[in-house]
C-alpha cells in the first residue's frame, strides 16, 4: 500500500529541495488512542486539512493463513476466533460452514439455530463494541461504559454456553460441540428485553444530538458505486444504499427461515452507517426472538468422521459478519491439512476505503472515519 | 505593625484598598492555596461524578471512597521524571507551564470572594481579567512551539485561534454586563469587580434577570464561550485525546504536566467566578433586598454551617455503612475523622465573629460550585465538536447573538 514518495519528511527532499511550507506529515499510530489497536494512518496535512494519507499495517500479523497449512481442519478452528476478536463466533461460523461445504456435511437444525442464536448475539456486541469506540473517538466518552454494561451481559451467555467470553471456539465442523444449557432461551429472551431499551437510550444520546449531527453528517462520504468498486461490504456498503446482505442475498445457516430487514441508508455518511448499525441491532434482537421461539428438539452435530480427509477441491464460503462479508476459501489436497486458506476479512477491505474517504476532510474526521469503518486490527493483520 | 494586623479585622473594605499589605500578602497566599485545595476537591469530585454518570465507582481504594485519591496523583505526578524532549526548546519548553500558571493566578487578585475578601479592588478590575486571562494562550501555544513535535503544534494551533475568537463573544457580553451597572443615578458604570456586584444589589435584581430575556441570554453566551475559553468539552479540541493524543501537552510529563492540569482547572474557577460575580450577584447570598432584614441575614449566614455539618453526617452516615471487615478498620477511622473535621469546621462557622465574615464567601463558592458540576456533566454527555464547526458557532452564532444583545441592552437601557 506504501509508496516511497509519500514518506519524505517535511524537512527535506533527497535532490536538496523543500517540501511545500504548508504541507505537515503527521505520523498517526500505531500507539495512538483511536487508531483502535495497531494501525498506522501517515497523514499528509495542510494545516488541518488532510491532502491524503496512507495505511501501514501488519504490526498485528500472526501468520494466521499459514499456521493453517500445519494445522488439521479441525485443529486450526481455533485460531479464526483471534482474527476477529470482538466477533470470534461468526469468524468461526464462516470456518465451520467451509469445511462443511468441502466434506459435503450439513449441520442439523438445531445446531443450525443456535448458530444463529450465538451468532445474532456476537452481532450485537460487536455493534456494542463499535459503538462505543467510534463515539469515544467522536469525544462523547459516556456511551462507551453503556455499551459495554450490554455487551457483559452477552459475554455471560456466552460464557455460561461454553466457558469462554471472547474467543469462544463455539462452533464444530459438523454442528456445534455443546448443547445449550438450562435456562438458555429464558436467558436470551431476558436479554433481548434488556438490550432493547438499552438501545433507545444510546439514540437518545446520539441520534437527536446537535454536536453529534454535525461531527457525523456528510463525513466520510462513500457513495455506493465506490463501495462497489473497492469491494467494501457490511453496514458500509448498506449505508450507501446498497441493499446487500449475504443472510439474504444468499442465505446460509437457516437464515432464510427468519423474517427481518436489511436496513439501507441513502447517504453513504458517517451518520446514515450509524444509523444503519443501530438498526441491525435491532433486526438482530427480531431474529433472536424467532430463533428462541422455533428452535427444534434435535441433534447438534452431524456425522462427521473422526479424521477430516475432504476430497481434492476448493470451495468459498461467505457469511455476513457485523463487519462485512468474511470469506474463506479453502484448497483442499486430499490430505489431513488444507493446502491453503485464505480469509477475506471485511476489516481489510473496508479499510482500503480510508484514502477515499478522508481527503479533503479535517484530522478529527480521520478518527471518526476509522471509527465508523469498525476495523479490527487482528482482522486486517490476520 | 500588629496594629494593622488587628485593625483590619473589622475592616469594611479590601486590603488593597485599605492599603493593608500584610493582609494583602495574606490573602495571596489564602487564596493561592484555596484554589489548590479547590483543584483537588474538584479533581476527585469530577472523577467521582463522572464515574456516576457512566455506572461505575470512580476511584474507591485510596482512602475511603477514594477520597485521598488526588493526594496520591500528586504524590505521583512530583515524583515522576521530567522529561524533556531532545529537540525541544528548553527555555521556552520550560517556561510554558509557569506562563499559563501565573497568567490563570493572577486575575485572582481582583475577584471578589466577599465585599472585603479580595486581593484588591481594581477600577478596572473585569478588564485586568480579560487581559491577563488572555495570557494563558500564549503559554498554550508556548507549550505546542517548544514541544517540536506534532500533535502538540496541532494542538496550540488550535488553542490560538479558539481562545481569540471566543474572546471576543465573551467580550461583547462583558459590556452589555458592564452597560447595565450604569443604570442608576448618575448613570456613571463601572469597570470594578466589587462594583459591578454592588450595582446588582442597588438594582435589586442579578443581572441574568435584567431585561429579561437579554440578560439570560448574554449570560448563555458568556456560559459557552468561558467553556471554550477553558478548553474544556465539548471544546475540548486543543488536547482532544482521541485526535492529537493530548494535544499541546503531549510531550509534559510529571510536575511540569501537573501545573499545566492546576492551571486548567484554576482558570476553569476563574472564569466561573467572573460569570458568577457579573450575571449572578458574586457574593451576594439570594433576595437580598426582598428577603431583607437582620433575622433573614441571620438565618442565610447559618447556610455554611449548616452544608458543613449536612456533609460531616453524610459522612457519618457511610462510615456506618462502611465494611466491617477488619481490613476497613484504618479506613473506616479515616473517614470518621474527617467527618469529625468537617463537623468541627461546621461548628466554628456558627460563631458569630467567624460567621459575618465567611457567609458571602460560601455563597460565592456555592455558585461557582455549580459552574464546576456544568463543566463535568457537559463532559459527560456531549462529544466534541469540530474545529471548523467550534469557529463557525464562534463567528456565526455567538458573536451576532452577543451583538445584537448589546445594542439591544444599551437601546432598552436609554428608553427605560
Amino acid at each position: 500500500m506504501s509508496n516511497s514518495s509519500f514518506y519524505e519528511t517535511d524537512v527535506q527532499r533527497q535532490d536538496g529541495t523543500f517540501l511545500d511550507a504548508n504541507e505537515l506529515v503527521l505520523n498517526m499510530g500505531p500507539q495512538h488512542p483511536s487508531t483502535h489497536g495497531v494501525l498506522r494512518v501517515v497523514l499528509k496535512l495542510d494545516g488541518e486539512k488532510v491532502l491524503g494519507l496512507d495505511c501501514v499495517i501488519g504490526y498485528l500479523h500472526r501468520g494466521v493463513e499459514k499456521i493453517a497449512e500445519h494445522r488439521t481442519y479441525a485443529q486450526f478452528a481455533p485460531y479464526v476466533d483471534r482474527m476477529d476478536y470482538v466477533a470470534a463466533v461468526s469468524n468461526g461460523l464462516g470456518y465451520c460452514l467451509a469445511v462443511e461445504k468441502l466434506i459435503g456435511v450439513q449441520a442439523p437444525p438445531r445446531a443450525e439455530y443456535i448458530r444463529v442464536i450465538i451468532t445474532e448475539l456476537q452481532r450485537i456486541a460487536s455493534h456494542d463494541v463499535w459503538l462505543g469506540t467510534h463515539v469515544l473517538d467522536v469525544g462523547a466518552i459516556t456511551p462507551l461504559f453503556y455499551t459495554f454494561r450490554d455487551r457483559e451481559e452477552i459475554l455471560k451467555i456466552f460464557e455460561k454456553y461454553c466457558g469462554a467470553r471472547l474467543t469462544t471456539h463455539a462452533f464444530r465442523i459438523g454442528g456445534c460441540q455443546y448443547e445449550t444449557y438450562e435456562g438458555f432461551e429464558k436467558d436470551v429472551k431476558k436479554f433481548c428485553d434488556f438490550v432493547e431499551p438499552k438501545i433507545d437510550e444510546y439514540e437518545e444520546l446520539l441520534t437527536g444530538n446537535r454536536i453529534w449531527i454535525d461531527r457525523t453528517k456528510n463525513v466520510g462520504v462513500l457513495k455506493g458505486k465506490d463501495c462497489i468498486e473497492l469491494g467494501v461490504t457490511g453496514p458500509v456498503l448498506r449505508a450507501a444504499g446498497v441493499k446487500w446482505d449475504l443472510r439474504k442475498a444468499q442465505p446460509y445457516s437457516g437464515y432464510e427461515k427468519f423474517d427481518f430487514e436489511i436496513p439501507v441508508g441513502t447517504n453513504g455518511d458517517t451518520y446514515d452507517r450509524y444509523l444503519v448499525r443501530i438498526a441491525e441491532m435491532r433486526q438482530s434482537v427480531k431474529i433472536l426472538r424467532q430463533a428462541i421461539e422455533g428452535i427444534p428438539e434435535g441433534p447438534i452435530m452431524a456425522k462427521v468422521p473422526k479424521v477430516l480427509k475432504p476430497p481434492v477441491g476448493e470451495v468459498y464460503v461467505s457469511i455476513e459478519a457485523p463487519k462485512g462479508e468474511l470469506g474463506y476459501f479453502i484448497v483442499s489436497d486430499g490430505s489431513t491439512r488444507p493446502y491453503r486458506v485464505r480469509v477475506r476479512p471485511p476489516s481489510f477491505v473496508n479499510l482500503q476505503a480510508l484514502d477515499k474517504m478522508c481527503r479533503g476532510a479535517l484530522v478529527a474526521d480521520v478518527v471518526a472515519v476509522i471509527g465508523t469503518l469498525d476495523i479490527v486490527l487482528g482482522e486486517v493483520d490476520r | 505593625m500588629l496594629q494593622s494586623f488587628l485593625s483590619y479585622m473589622n475592616s469594611t473594605v479590601t486590603p488593597g484598598e485599605a492599603g493593608n499589605y500584610i493582609w494583602a500578602t495574606i490573602y495571596i497566599l489564602v487564596i493561592f492555596a484555596m484554589i489548590s485545595l479547590c483543584v483537588i476537591i474538584m479533581n476527585w469530585g469530577e472523577r467521582k461524578a463522572l464515574a456516576h454518570f457512566q455506572i461505575r465507582l470512580g476511584p474507591m481504594r485510596v482512602g475511603p471512597h477514594g477520597l485521598l485519591q488526588p493526594f496520591a496523583d500528586a504524590i505521583k505526578l512530583m515524583t515522576k521524571e521530567d522529561i524533556m524532549p531532545a529537540q525541544a526548546d528548553k527555555l521556552a519548553y520550560w517556561m510554558a507551564p509557569y506562563v499559563v500558571l501565573v497568567a490563570v493566578f493572577t486575575t485572582y487578585t481582583v475577584i471578589p470572594f466577599g465585599r472585603t475578601h479580595a486581593v484588591t479592588d481594581m477600577n478596572i478590575g473585569i478588564m485586568f481579567i480579560l487581559g491577563v486571562a488572555s495570557l494563558e494562550v500564549l503559554g498554550i501555544v508556548l507549550a505546542g512551539w517548544a514541544s517540536n513535535s506534532h500533535y502538540p503544534l496541532l494542538g496550540s494551533l488550535r488553542s490560538s485561534a479558539q481562545m481569540v475568537s471566543y474572546e471576543v463573544a465573551m467580550g461583547l457580553t462583558v459590556i452589555s454586563a458592564i452597560m447595565m451597572t450604569s443604570l442608576n443615578e448618575t448613570g456613571v458604570g463601572t469597570l470594578s469587580m466589587i462594583g459591578i456586584v454592588l450595582a446588582q444589589y442597588e438594582q435589586g435584581a442579578w443581572f441574568i434577570f435584567k431585561f429579561f430575556p437579554l440578560g439570560l441570554i448574554a449570560f448563555a453566551i458568556f456560559a459557552i464561550a468561558m467553556v471554550a475559553e477553558t478548553n474544556r468539552a465539548p471544546f475540548d479540541l486543543p488536547e482532544a485525546e482521541s485526535e492529537l493524543v493530548a494535544g499541546f501537552h503531549t510531550e509534559y510529563s510529571g510536575f511540569r504536566w501537573s501545573l499545566f492540569m492546576l492551571g486548567e482547572y484554576a482558570a476553569m474557577i476563574a472564569v466561573s467566578s467572573v460569570a458568577t460575580t457579573l450575571w449572578l450577584g458574586g457574593w451576594m447570598r439570594p433576595f437580598p433586598n426582598w428577603l431583607a432584614g437582620p433575622t433573614w441575614d441571620f438565618i442565610f449566614s447559618l447556610f455554611p454551617a449548616i452544608t458543613f455539618l449536612i456533609l460531616a453526617g453524610l459522612t457519618f452516615y457511610n462510615v456506618a455503612r462502611m465494611p466491617k471487615h477488619p481490613a476497613f478498620k484504618i479506613q473506616t477511622a479515616g473517614l470518621a475523622v474527617f467527618g469529625a473535621l468537617l463537623g468541627f469546621i461546621g461548628l466554628v462557622f456558627l460563631i458569630p465573629a467567624v460567621r459575618v465574615r465567611i457567609f458571602d464567601i460560601y455563597w460565592f463558592m456555592i455558585k461557582v460550585a455549580i459552574f464546576m458540576y456544568l463543566y463535568i456533566w457537559y463532559r459527560a454527555t456531549w462529544p466534541r465538536y469540530r474545529f471548523d464547526q467550534l469557529m463557525k458557532v464562534g463567528w456565526k452564532v455567538l458573536l451576532p447573538t452577543a451583538l445584537g444583545v448589546l445594542i439591544l441592552t444599551a437601546v432598552v437601557g436609554v428608553l427605560r
